[in-house]
């Protein structure tokens, strides 16, 4: 289990991670979702003791990461997979961290085959890997230890789309197990399919957290017409407030059988009407992801 | 997929807390740093290019020294030497910024301090056998040399002498190290190296030359030309004091403070 309390960390005035507050549980994956510069990597080097907290604290089961006496065998922590020496080979680093762990080199040949990465593969130097093939080391050092928690930034980035399912059912089965998985992405449905908890972060404060049910649950309802106006007129005179999706569906917080008797009385004709399902949470990253990429950010995030 | 952990079958295979009790000995640490310094392609060729060279050096001497002794192996095989163990020392510990693998190192072992003391004692070690070896060669090199010469085998450098270059070939090596615990970026530990190693040495030369006053007192603020004696052997009691002052200053401060850098920065 992973607990954050109170997170913050300065540069400074900069508040890069503002009073952040989680719990990953054993058992679950909890996806940690934000657009870039969010936040999330910070959060995750402060988890592991890389970065020094300004304030607030992140424990693994209870105890700080650095005080862990033998990290790698509690911890599995993947934060960059192009972060390893260029000219060492994939078997070497995983040699190097097997040895610092004690592990005996057995356990090296059996993570390289867990990550399917040949022979031939893990005696090249690490130069001339992809980035799925680094993702898969990443993904194998991380594993070394048999770790009861893992953390990892981003790690699908590179894969392809057989990679990515690869990735997804080995999360799946290792939270099936018991372990903890924290992983982040700033990608909704790359997250989705794989995660039971969903942490939401922008702009280095939590905006929403709870369970991928509630979080979708609490989406609203999806209206689509052709008379668009005619549907915004009849909701908002009797007070609800909607929203226009991307394709030109209408959103709504107010239950289907409200917007259909409003719609009905109203005449219009309404040719789809059906619970959002997450299209609320992909409305609300967008307008994160939207609001970091503008210059001078606006207020208007709702905490 | 809206199944919850209630109805999924949990093997609880890792449901089991914390399971780390022993703390990795430091004597592990060396042995890893060590495997680190050969395992990559720099650090291979950088370390046996160094025996290489000394073996090169050596092979010189015979042929282009006239009057062949220990002294003018010693000296010949000490000049690469001289220059590759410190950048040995400054690669090991500037590769886990340059190349961000202190971002594993770190996470695996958040005691910084006891990584980078590891690592010290790693570089030592291989400062102290690659000197050792060179040594040997020279001797090697010597005896094969004056013999193939026809010229009486010339063993001028005491035992005294011989302790005082291993000292002195270890504090550059540790200069090294200061540099890259300082500096934490390879190309820019190795550039400060030569600022230290070679510029810094030929502006101090110069003001002694035209300052009298600088002249007096520069053993006392010149590191290099303090532990410079030390190739020379038989330091009076002031060149000690010169070599412990200035050492203080140019080596044994910087480190503490790099150090001190290390274990608070952010590791990215």
């Amino acid at each position: 289990m992973i607990t954050v309390e109170n997170l913050t960390r300065t540069y400074g005035g900069f508040r890069a991670v503002d009073d952040v507050s989680f719990t990953a549980r054993a058992g679950r994956v909890t996806g940690f979702l934000g657009p870039n510069g969010a936040g999330k990597s910070t959060t995750m080097r402060i988890m592991v003791g890389l970065t020094p907290p300004t304030s607030g604290t992140a424990l693994i089961d209870g105890r700080p990461f650095a005080e862990l006496p033998n990290p790698g065998l509690d911890v599995g922590v993947l934060l960059d997979a192009s972060a390893q020496h260029a000219g060492r080979t994939g078997r070497e680093i995983l040699a190097v961290a097997a040895r610092t762990m004690g592990l005996p080199k057995m356990r090296v040949e059996e993570m390289l085959r867990r990550v399917s990465l040949t022979d031939a593969e893990a005696d090249r130097r690490v130069r001339n890997y992809s980035l799925g093939m680094r993702q898969r080391l990443g993904i194998a050092a991380a594993l070394l230890g048999d770790p009861a928690v893992l953390i990892l930034d981003e790690p699908a980035n590179g894969l392809d789309p057989a990679g990515i399912r690869w990735m997804r059912d080995l999360l799946r089965d290792y939270a099936d197990e018991g372990g903890t998985v924290l992983l982040s992405s700033h990608l909704l449905h790359e997250i989705e399919v794989v995660a039971d908890d969903l942490v939401v972060i922008g702009n280095g404060r939590i905006v929403a957290q709870g369970t991928k049910e509630e979080l979708l649950a609490a989406a609203g309802t999806l209206v689509r017409t052709r008379d668009v106006a005619g549907l915004t007129r009849a909701l908002s005179a009797a007070g609800i407030a909607s929203s226009i999706t991307g394709d030109g569906a209408v959103r709504t917080d107010a239950d289907a059988e409200q917007v259909g008797l409003l719609a009905m009385d109203a005449r219009v004709p309404l040719t789809e009407l059906r619970a959002a399902d997450g299209a609320g949470l992909e409305e609300m990253f967008l307008e994160l992801t939207a609001e970091s990429q503008r210059e001078g950010n606006t207020e208007g995030v709702a905490a | 997929m809206s199944t919850s952990v209630i109805d999924r079958p949990v093997s609880k295979a890792r449901v089991r807390g914390l399971r780390s009790t022993e703390t990795i000995p430091t004597s592990r640490l060396i042995g890893v740093e060590l495997q680190k310094m050969f395992n990559t392609r720099s650090g291979f060729w950088l370390l046996t290019g160094g025996a290489l060279l000394s073996v090169v050096a050596t092979i010189i001497t015979v042929f282009a020294d006239p009057d062949l002794s220990y002294g003018s192996f010693a000296a010949a095989i000490g000049a690469p030497l001289s220059i590759v163990l410190p950048m040995a020392g400054i690669l090991a510990v500037t590769s886990e910024w340059s190349q961000r693998t202190g971002l594993t190192t770190f996470t695996l072992v958040p005691h910084r301090g006891q990584v980078i003391g590891a690592k010290l004692a790693a570089t030592l070690l291989v400062g102290v056998t690659s000197i050792a070896i060179a040594f040997s060669v020279g001797a090697l090199g010597n005896v094969a040399g004056s013999a193939l010469m026809g010229q009486d085998t010339v063993w001028d450098i005491s035992v005294g002498n011989a302790l005082t270059i291993f000292f002195a070939d270890g504090l550059g090596m540790l200069m090294g190290f200061m540099l890259g615990v300082l500096i934490r970026n390879s190309p820019g530990a190795i550039v400060g190296y030569f600022v230290y190693a070679l510029v810094l040495p030929a502006a101090f030369g110069a003001l002694a030359a035209f300052q009298d006053w600088f002249e007096r007192i520069q053993g006392w603020v010149d590191f290099q030309f303090a532990s410079g004696q030390l190739y020379d052997g038989g330091l009076t009691a002031t060149e000690w004091a010169h070599l412990a002052v200035s050492g203080l200053v140019w080596l044994v401060i910087p480190l503490a403070v790099g150090l001190r850098l290390v274990v608070r920065s952010e590791v990215k």
